[in-house]
């Protein structure tokens, strides 16, 4: 790196260009898409040049679409609402249920931890539509199908190890001499993970607050739809 | 400390808790988990059947048929290899992509922090959304790109619609989403490397495309299989971007695993096969991901100097 070369100069330059372009071609793309009316995206050839247009994002959050066949009801917000719901809960019931659990794991090796964390990872990677499909028929037979009970249940799977997996790793890399310290001083088992663990970990928290709660939002949550594509309530 | 006998009662329920508690700890999550176990076993059990949603009534155990049928069916054999093919061009290209883009932003430098945190744009978007996004770019009549391929000579060319071309343009879209991912995790790899050994060579005069392959690929190998495996694990189960695009098709061209499985389920309502299907990429995603962990695992305790 120290002898770079007006020839390497360029190289990089250029292909970090094009590396750019490629990715973030496809959302500049878009962006000026929702921007548009109909007429103009369906140009050919396609152009730049057009006026801008609000109508689109109006339509979103007025949940009218008026177009020259009609108007056209959608009910953005009030899915917008039910994703944000469904994150917002499902990361917060998997934390609830997680950080004790990862503690358990990181602080003790008891019989079968070992097996019980990798069984609880290994949801993560199983294919979804094996457990999904008899979930349906059950959720159906039980009244949870199309319920955020059985929803954010669902998600669980997906968010309790992630955040399990990471939450523990965190834990692990603390001393627990602090701990023992703590306990040894008369206090009890909860006030040393609430005032001395909880706030140890707590610097690595915004990792395995955000990316559970994008998961739900992208991954099974698409997958959950096209199974149920009248999930609204 | 207050007094002996209450130093002698901590310590005691210190030794009690000490055994119940990760289990009262991990009970709930586990309880929580525990549910998916009944749905998992249904499935298996379904592989094991004939089951028609069309012909409830000819439902019964045929034991391993479905799985022995699978032997002399082409679909199967064309699922498979489909799958694999899938999964092994995204996971090939995606990780040379990531290593180059990582290595190009390899010096901290605000235009290079920029840039990394902006290629992480296509990661946030949800991939069915993607492949919507590059379904609106490669339709043939309005589409960008199909008016870029015009340009360049390719007239007519028909993207996720035409046989030929549809595999490239999933993989397309599977790079434009994941490659972010893997350049992310070499990029923070590459940036923990010990800079010692760099200096050393640099100062030896020893040429760089020997420091790459001799020092920086070496010590960057744990990061690498960590990507690979996190991405072949997802890969091999890829649904969303393909079924988004293309449905499976044209004919059976992309049926890859998942998108079998569920057409299966919902068009030809044959549940025994789907299930079968399923609990075999199972079997290859649990020894993925056994590899995956046990890997994990004894990097995190060589990080912890435990072994």
């Amino acid at each position: 790196m120290e002898t770079t070369s007006t020839f390497e100069k360029i190289f990089r330059g250029t292909a970090l260009t094009l590396v750019v372009l490629f990715f973030m071609f496809p959302i500049f793309w878009i962006f000026l898409m929702s921007f548009q009316t109909n007429e103009t995206i369906l140009r050919i050839p396609p152009s730049v040049v057009f006026t801008p247009t609000f109508e689109n994002y109006q339509a979103l959050i007025t949940g009218k679409l008026t177009s020259a066949a009609g108007t056209l009801d959608i009910a953005f917000m009030r899915n917008l609402g039910n994703s944000v719901f469904l994150s917002v809960a499902s990361v917060a019931v998997a934390l609830v249920l997680g950080v004790p659990a990862a503690y358990a794991f990181a602080r003790h090796k008891f019989r079968g931890s070992e097996d019980i964390a990798f069984t609880l990872l290994s949801f993560r990677f199983a294919p979804p539509l094996l457990v999904l499909l008899p979930l349906t028929q059950y959720f159906q037979w039980l009244g949870l199908s199309d319920t955020y009970f059985g929803l954010i249940w669902v998600y669980q799977l997906i968010c309790l190890p992630l955040i399990l997996w990471i939450v523990r790793g965190y834990f692990e890399d603390i001393s627990a001499d602090v701990e023992y310290a703590y306990r040894i001083a008369g206090h009890s088992w909860f006030a040393t993970f609430r005032k001395i663990a909880l706030p140890l970990a707590g610097p690595g928290s915004p990792l395995p607050v955000c990316l559970p709660s994008s998961l739900p939002g992208t991954t099974l949550s698409s997958r959950w739809c096209l199974h149920r594509p009248t999930s609204s309530r | 400390m207050a007094s002996t006998a209450n130093q002698r009662k901590a310590a005691s329920g210190f030794r009690i808790s000490r055994k119940a508690l990760p289990y009262v700890l991990s009970l709930p999550a586990l309880l929580v988990c525990i549910g998916i176990l009944v749905p998992f076993l249904t499935a298996v059990v379904y592989s094991f059947q004939r089951y028609r949603l069309s012909q409830p009534w000819a439902r019964q155990f045929n034991w391993g048929d479905n799985y022995i049928n699978f032997m002399s069916d082409p679909g199967f054999w064309n699922t498979l290899k489909i799958s694999l093919i899938y999964a092994g061009t995204t996971v090939t290209l995606e990780l040379l992509l990531g290593l180059g883009i990582a290595l190009l932003l390899q010096r901290r430098s605000t235009l290079n922090n920029f840039v990394s945190i902006m290629l992480l744009m296509p990661l946030m978007t949800a991939p069915a959304l993607a492949a919507l996004m590059w379904k609106l770019m490669t339709n043939p009549g309005f589409g960008i790109l199909s008016y870029f391929a015009g340009l360049i000579g390719l007239q007519d060319f028909r993207w996720a619609s035409s046989p030929d071309t549809a595999l490239l343009t999933v993989v397309l879209v599977d790079i434009w989403v994941y490659t972010p991912f893997i350049m992310i995790l070499l990029l923070a790899g590459l940036r923990s490397l010990p800079t010692q050994p760099f200096e050393a060579a640099a100062l030896d005069g020893v040429p760089r495309t020997f420091v790459f392959f001799r020092i920086t690929l070496p010590m960057l190998t744990p990061y690498i299989l960590t990507a690979t495996l996190f991405r072949l694990l997802d890969s091999i189960q890829q649904f969303d971007i393909i079924y988004a695009m293309t449905q499976g098709g044209p004919g059976d061209t992309l049926t890859v695993f998942q998108v079998e499985a569920y057409l299966n389920f919902f068009q030809s309502t044959n549940v025994g096969r789907s299930a079968a299907l399923m609990v075999i990429l199972w079997a290859i995603t649990y020894f993925l991901s056994n590899v995956f962990i046990k890997h994990w695992l004894r990097l995190r305790e060589r990080a912890r100097g435990e072994s």
